[in-house]
């Protein structure tokens, strides 16, 4: 701003003293981010937390205290419980995850690179996104039991959706003139699909990644807490019949560690992948 | 290839392309080409000038094979490789300069002759770059390596330096008389600047429309000077045909 250096009269120029008559506006935009600040809020909530239960305001059968939870915690991994439900609930994610990628990933490319592909497959998979996954549990239950297929592939129908419409998108906006470039060059259809159809749609893909991981997380939250016999949601299901909210919370940390943790592999990944886009984050 | 009614689509050594009676239209009311005949010799350079909407860059993707879609007849021969040098540098984004640079070539030298082709434009060293850290020139003088590492019989030019500013252009017209002397592949440039075409041409070719208005040979040799009074009165020429009155532009 080249009325930096400008102090005093920022907030009016006082009558026949003006010396300097450029009014400084406030500037509309929030102004820098000041670093670490992001935690204030956090870590406000937590120490109203400390301060509820220390004083007794807060009854522990709402809300356990923070130290029995984190005591819980610890004696959740010593004893095992903790990192086998942990591992259970891991693997259901992440298989549904898998499914869900390599189905939408294949249905987005037939889709995307043929008329006929796009006619047999855009149209259901549109009406697919319309329904909510988690409203077609009761179906598949029917279908599949509540024994673990039927958990997986709700997480992958979750999966598949954002995937597939991502990556479609992505497909078809790749610029025509790189397929004519293709042509002049005399790429053929393998070099032509490896050379400029998927890189050009891998940053629609991980686009699509970051809502599926986020849509996995959210599928196996529900699954888990019906008819579980085993993972994070039926130990937060048990915990809720017993009334320990200590349980329960770190229940919800490890979920939020989970998220956190893919969210943060798929942003990595982004970052690698991605390297040839100019962004503003690298320049 | 094209499939245009009655249309062959030969490849052959003699002249370096052959045009006869090319049509093409995009719609029912009139064609963009209406019946050109046109050959250039084998390593001859020809620019290619004309107004807005005269068919100029329809005769280039007729002769790159980039307009199948487009109704016409007529006879299109062409050499065997062909490269095309399109306005916008047209380099993948996703690959670094190198990979643009090689982008469909096979054998095991391919990463070699890349290599060879960047030093040729000048960009020697900047083969691990991505495009997005090249400048507008850099990106265009990667386009060349590009379509100059196939070893092209026939160089297609679509105003390669239309989008650049004026002291890069200059430098890029340098750049193409040595490359052109160096490989001497027949090129077709089409451009809208009639002073690039009568400084780097064989000969200047007028489209008006759709059908060779004038082929004007440029015999002013290798030194070429804008204040050379021969130089002047084939602009002056060349803007008459285009239609431009000369005191307009005085």
């Amino acid at each position: 701003m080249a009325t930096a250096a400008v102090e005093a009269p920022i907030t009016g120029v006082v009558p026949g003293k003006a010396t300097d008559e450029r009014v400084v506006r406030r500037r509309l935009g929030p102004g820098p981010r000041v670093p670490g600040t992001l935690w204030i809020g956090p870590v406000l909530l937590l120490g109203l937390w400390f301060l509820a239960s220390a004083t007794g305001v807060l009854d522990p059968r709402t809300l356990s205290e923070p130290w029995v939870v984190v005591e819980t915690a610890q004696r959740l991994i010593a004893d095992g419980r903790l990192p086998e439900a942990l591992a259970t609930s891991a693997y259901r994610a992440a298989l549904g995850l898998v499914i869900g990628v390599v189905v939408g990933l294949a249905l987005a490319l037939v889709s995307g690179l043929s008329r006929a592909g796009e006619a047999l497959i855009d149209g259901p998979v549109q009406v697919k996104r319309a329904i909510p996954s988690l409203a077609l549990m009761p179906l598949l239950i029917l279908w599949l039991g509540i024994g673990e297929p039927m958990k997986v592939i709700t997480i992958a129908l979750g999966v598949l959706i954002p995937i597939y419409i991502h990556t479609h998108n992505g497909l078809r906006g790749i610029d025509s003139r790189y397929a004519e470039l293709a042509e002049t060059v005399g790429l053929g259809r393998g070099a032509f699909v490896r050379h400029v159809v998927l890189p050009g749609a891998t940053p629609g893909f991980l686009l699509g990644l970051r809502f599926a991981v986020l849509n996995a997380l959210l599928s196996l939250v529900v699954v888990e807490q019906v008819n579980a016999t085993s993972g994070i949601g039926h130990m937060i299901t048990l915990a809720s019949s017993y009334g320990q909210t200590e349980i329960i919370v770190v229940g919800l940390v490890v979920y939020a560690l989970l998220g956190l943790v893919a969210d943060g592999i798929v942003r990595f990944t982004e970052r690698k992948a991605l390297a040839w886009r100019r962004t503003l984050e690298s320049h | 290839m094209a499939t245009h009614a009655g249309e062959s689509l030969t490849v052959s050594a003699g002249p370096a392309v052959r045009v006869e009676g090319l049509r093409r239209s995009f719609s029912e009311a009139g064609g963009v080409l209406n019946g050109l005949d046109l050959t250039i010799g084998a390593g001859e350079f020809v620019a290619l000038i004309g107004r807005s909407g005269s068919g100029k860059s329809t005769l280039l993707r007729a002769l790159a094979g980039l307009d199948r879609s487009v109704a016409g007849s007529g006879v299109v021969d062409v050499p065997e490789r062909v490269s095309v040098v399109f306005q916008d540098s047209r380099l993948l984004p996703w690959r670094r300069v190198l990979d643009n640079v090689t982008l469909g070539l096979t054998g095991s030298d391919a990463r070699e002759r890349g290599l060879e082709a960047l030093s040729e434009v000048g960009l020697e060293g900047r083969d691990r770059a991505w495009p997005h850290e090249l400048s507008g020139g850099e990106q265009q003088r990667a386009a060349l390596a590009r379509s100059l590492v196939r070893d092209p019989q026939l160089l297609l030019a679509d105003e390669p330096f239309g989008a650049l500013d004026a002291l890069t252009r200059i430098k890029m017209h340098k750049l193409l008389e040595k490359l052109y002397a160096a490989h001497n592949p027949a090129i077709l440039l089409v451009t809208h600047d009639v002073d690039e075409a009568i400084a780097l041409a064989d000969r200047v070719i007028v489209l008006v429309d759709g059908v060779v208005g004038s082929d004007i040979r440029i015999d002013l040799g290798s030194k070429r000077s804008p204040g050379d009074p021969r130089f002047a009165s084939l602009r002056a020429q060349l803007l008459t045909e285009l239609g431009v009155v000369e005191e307009e532009v005085a």
